[in-house]
């Protein structure tokens, strides 16, 4: 399997192709239906994110909470559907990849396009895989939602295939 | 008529979505490894091989299968002859549901509907009680993932529809949801009944075995043909396009009216939890 640490790099992503399998390492933001509403909200207003979003990745997940000594609870994709409305102004500001599972609308195949970016699909339902292989958990913003907030992840070897890649190829179809 | 303290109640509740967050029913591994060893596509066996890993890691370190540890769906046989006495019954159940969630590190998945405000705890526990004849409790405790909760439907057919229609029915569902909720899927099918005791029935279909049939000749033709027809759709695991698109389908009946064929289909992800226990 092809190994790819994150953020990608323009090049990376240039050489992914719909059904690859990969293994990603490196650093995701965590975020799901709230917290992309907040995001928006905040890019509306031209006010500062929570993170970079330039270059960066988005895992949409909503972890377990973690027990003792360990960073996280399980943490597998969401259905990355619910996030089609919020995707494509995400990407036109800057955002490289995102990770979740299932298939996406033309939209967001279209913005993936035009900013050379690339979705790739985890495997739903691994939530122990997934949270097993994270190194590090820390909450970046908007506490108050939980598990839904946006937590900055350190992982190592995440299993995913490449669903959609640049060229608007797609596993789905 | 026997006695039942519902603190014993609460005792199972909260032992049987412990164990269930992180386990898959048996039924639901066989299933899944019958599955892999079929699928031909590349992608959807990695995504089978991944799933049947995670499940071992889940097991060895206790930790959820799946993240979402789902909405606690409670289903209570409770024989006429059982006196409960203790704290009222929804109490004993959303306590069981409060803890175990708590002392599992499960997610917290619960929240108002409009201000999306998080309970906290994963109650309330969606409970339903059925009266029957007897002196014990059967009691079924199911984390239902809202990933495949979300794409299940509810059909008025009209009678004239008949069999085709209730099977067009399912095969509909699973064919838009597509993608989404997590396929290979169990598929759970209310077949009569009113509007709100179809859904219920549908509910009840999954805590079936998968790959269990009807006991009735009919509608276990019913069962096969539609899991026949939804693998047909090639959706595969995870969507990437391969053999197995459901790894079973379960339909429960119900007499319903003269002018009607209600259909439930209930979309049950992969990840099968289910927990049973006859105090």
């Amino acid at each position: 399997m092809k190994k790819l640490t994150l953020p990608l790099s323009g090049a990376d992503v240039a050489l992914l192709k719909a059904g690859d399998a990969v293994s990603l390492s490196g650093v995701v933001f965590t975020a799901r239906d709230c917290a992309h509403k907040r995001i928006v909200e905040l890019l509306d207003k031209g006010e500062k994110l929570p993170f970079d979003l330039l270059g960066a990745t988005i895992y949409y997940a909503g972890p377990c909470p973690a027990k003792p000594n360990e960073a996280v609870g399980s943490c597998g994709p969401t259905t990355s559907a619910r996030m089609e409305s919020f995707a494509p102004k995400l990407l036109d500001s800057g955002l490289r990849s995102v990770i979740g599972k299932g298939e996406m609308c033309d939209e967001v195949k279209k913005a993936l396009v035009r900013n050379k970016a690339v979705y790739f699909a985890a495997v739903g339902g691994a939530g122990a895989l997934y949270g097993s292989r994270i190194n590090k958990c820390e909450c970046v913003a908007f506490p108050e939602l939980l598990s839904e907030a946006v937590y900055r992840l350190e992982i190592t070897d995440f299993p995913v295939i490449v669903a959609t890649d640049a060229n608007g190829n797609s596993v789905f179809e | 008529m026997r006695t039942l303290d519902t603190k014993k109640i609460e005792e199972a509740v909260y032992r049987l979505a412990l164990k269930a967050g992180t386990t898959l029913t048996d039924d639901c591994v066989f299933a899944l490894g019958k599955a892999e060893r079929k699928e031909s596509s590349l992608p959807c066996k990695f995504a089978l091989e991944t799933v049947l890993k995670n499940r071992e890691i889940a097991e060895e370190k206790l930790m959820p299968v799946c993240q979402d540890t789902g909405l606690a769906v409670v289903l209570l046989e409770i024989g006429q002859d059982v006196f409960l006495t203790g704290k009222p019954l929804d109490e004993a159940v959303n306590e069981g549901v409060k803890r175990a969630y708590k002392d599992g590190y499960f997610r917290k998945s619960v929240c108002d509907p409009l201000t999306r405000d998080n309970t906290g705890d994963n109650t309330p526990a969606v409970i339903h009680t059925e009266i029957v004849s007897g002196d014990e409790v059967k009691l079924t405790f199911m984390p239902k993932g809202f990933g495949s909760e979300n794409m299940s439907r509810l059909y008025m057919l009209t009678p004239a529809k008949g069999v085709e229609g209730i099977i067009n029915a399912v095969v509909e569902t699973v064919k838009l949801a597509g993608s989404r909720p997590c396929p290979p899927v169990y598929v759970g099918v209310g077949i009569g009944g009113s509007f709100d005791t179809c859904a219920f029935l549908s509910k009840k279909a999954l805590t079936r075995e998968v790959g269990s049939a009807n006991p009735r000749a009919d509608i276990a033709a019913i069962e096969a043909e539609c899991l026949k027809r939804i693998n047909a759709l090639g959706i595969g695991a995870q969507g990437f396009k391969g053999d197995v698109t459901a790894l079973g389908v379960s339909c429960e009946v119900a007499p319903t009216h003269i002018a009607g064929l209600p259909v439930a289909v209930n979309i049950q992800c992969h990840c099968i939890r289910v927990g049973k226990v006859v105090l």
